[in-house]
């Protein structure tokens, strides 16, 4: 699990974890949130349905895939936290590319 | 941003910070594209706005790249922070996209900085969620001041030992640190200490490292042999042996390392010849004295062209621009030694240590060929392998091939996880040498890019130029 460890003053911003409002510090990337909240898987892979988290936050892995306002197969390590910005984990099959909408599940 | 530069830098670590730095010296037009919203780049990541309060942390390594930082900042060349390059022509045409718009621009001459990525680390469970490298544990403690209570760090390396230090100085618990350093890479490792003696800095550091995580009371297992991940939706614990029997440790967070890698797909993507490292046990660029590739007018600078650590990435990244001065006619041969001469000299001392860390820290065998087969080898597309050795075994004897049998590196990290254990693998299986096996053949883009993104791609306005 991970904690704080102290950081040095930043303003917050108010982001939208699925229906939860939660304040994060500005500068934050939507991985190092979701870790901080103790959420350790953000999606499932589309072949298996195996769980997956953030591996390498350099954005070279592709395990941190998840939904910002509404987009899917988002990097959650390559994307910043944005005032009013909404969050959510990946479920189902979402495969990268043009019809990457598409293939989201309605009913998720 | 211009449509047209005379020099374009990609990446904003050591090596393109210091190639913009050489570059505005001498007034050419250049620019720097990096991914991350500062620079730094990975060894140096928030080094303008650490996140933790305490500095000391960190190491005072780190707190050079502020200098550099500060120097890309003020030397007047445009540097465009949340820029993704998914494409560099042959022609030195780039694809970039910055805050979601994709554009064209050309540059006369291109210096490929894109540094180093980790070693895949390829055991049973390596998949499962909060197993994580080294270096995430880094960015995390950097960027956002986050660290892991009670976390294992297993591998081998100077940055597995750095971090898990940075940890001991933060306060934080580690559970243990399972070194799989092979013993007998102590002994081959003599063989090199009157060159590593010459740099003694590095030695120390290591020494002070070690002492420290184990004055701080962490186990350090040493001899490691074998690992495997434990867990249902996530990492619960991690079990290891040294010889025969498994050992548990109950743990919620992993990090894995076993070194560095050059990040060799934009290098791929353009074309650019690169040889097998045996020493490094890695594919780099090819590259002349000046950094320059077999292709013309784009160099490669720093860890992308081998892996040599930050200082150095500092002095080649300045020979690389300067030499790409040269071939602008900016300046002539003899200013160009002259300015070279002591980034030169600096690199030449730097690489010392080298074949000593190369030597100790070389992974073993069967942590870079797994031997069991079930383990995922190419984790987008859950290829494992026993799968690869099946594609082998009906024929298949090249990593190009490998992905139309199984799919394996089709996926969206486009091999970066997965192209050495492949390349080695099927070397293996064949009992033919990796150099006569290869890599992925990449192709542009090298990053996803949406459809909507292409339909809108953009030139940056005449006016501009
Ligand atoms: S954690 Fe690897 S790409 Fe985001």
């Amino acid at each position: 699990m991970f904690t704080n460890i102290g950081i040095r003053d930043r303003d917050f911003v108010r982001v939208i974890f699925e229906d939860q409002e939660i304040m994060v510090p500005q500068g934050h990337t939507v991985a190092a949130v979701l870790l901080a909240e103790g959420i350790r898987s953000c999606r499932e892979t589309p072949v298996s349905g195996a769980p997956r988290g953030p591996y390498c936050m350099m954005g070279i892995c592709f395990e941190c895939l998840v939904v910002i306002d509404g987009e899917p197969n988002q990097q959650a390590c390559m994307r910043h936290v944005r005032e009013g910005m909404s969050i959510e984990r990946q479920h189902g099959v979402a495969q990268i590319g043009p019809d990457a909408n598409a293939a989201q599940d309605p009913a998720e | 941003m211009k449509s047209h530069y005379q020099l374009a830098i990609v990446g904003a670590g050591p090596a393109g910070m210091a190639a913009a730095a050489a570059a505005a010296e001498c007034g050419a037009t250049s620019v720097v594209f990096d991914e991350q919203p500062a620079p730094g780049g990975q060894i140096y990541r928030a080094v303008e706005t650490p996140a933790a309060v305490d500095r000391a942390i960190l190491g005072v390594d780190y707190w050079r790249g502020a200098e550099l930082a500060k120097t890309l900042r003020d030397c007047g060349v445009d540097y465009v922070p949340g820029a993704t390059v998914w494409q560099v022509s042959p022609t030195r045409e780039i694809g970039v996209t910055v805050d979601g718009t994709a554009m064209l621009i050309t540059a006369d001459q291109v210096i490929v900085a894109t540094g180093a990525l980790e070693r895949p680390f390829p055991v049973p469970g390596w998949t499962l969620p909060s197993v994580m490298t080294a270096g995430s544990a880094q960015v995390l403690l950097k960027s956002a001041a986050l660290a892991a209570d009670g976390a294992v760090f297993a591998g081998t390396g100077p940055l597995l030992y750095l971090v898990a230090w940075q940890y001991v100085q933060a306060g934080v618990a580690v559970k243990a640190v399972l070194d799989t350093t092979p013993i007998s890479n102590y002994f081959r490792a003599t063989r090199h200490l009157a060159g590593a003696l010459r740099a003694p800095q590095y030695l120390m550091k290591g020494i002070r490292l070690l002492r420290g995580i184990k004055k701080a009371g962490v186990p350090l297992i040493r001899g490691v042999r074998d690992l495997r991940m434990r867990g249902d939706d996530a990492v619960s614990a991690v079990e290891y042996r040294r010889g025969h029997d498994w050992q548990r440790i109950e743990a919620d967070q992993v990090f894995l390392h076993q070194g560095v890698v050059p990040n060799v797909n934009l290098s791929y993507s353009i074309g650019c010849r690169h040889t097998w490292n045996e020493a490094q046990l890695c594919w780099q660029a090819t590259t002349d004295s000046w950094g320059e590739s077999t292709v013309e007018g784009v160099a490669i600078a720093g860890d992308g062209a081998g892996i040599n650590g930050a200082l150095a990435a500092e002095y080649q990244g300045r020979i690389a621009a300067l030499g790409a001065l040269y071939r602008l006619g900016t300046i002539d041969a003899d200013e160009r030694a002259r300015r070279a001469a002591p980034a030169r000299a600096a690199l030449a001392a730097e690489r010392r240590i080298r074949p000593f860390l190369e030597t100790l820290y070389r992974p073993p065998k069967y942590f870079r060929v797994p031997p069991d087969d079930q383990t995922v080898v190419c984790r987008c597309e859950e290829v494992d392998v026993a799968a690869i050795r099946k594609a082998v075994a009906v024929g298949c004897v090249g990593p190009n091939q490998l992905k139309s049998f199984s799919r394996c590196g089709m996926g969206p990290c486009q091999g970066r996880l997965c192209g050495l254990t492949v390349s080695e693998l099927i070397a293996d299986f064949t009992d033919l040498p990796v150099s006569e096996i290869g890599y992925y053949r990449l192709r542009p883009p090298i990053k996803p890019l949406l459809l909507a993104e292409l339909a809108e791609l953009q030139t940056p306005a005449a006016s501009d130029r």
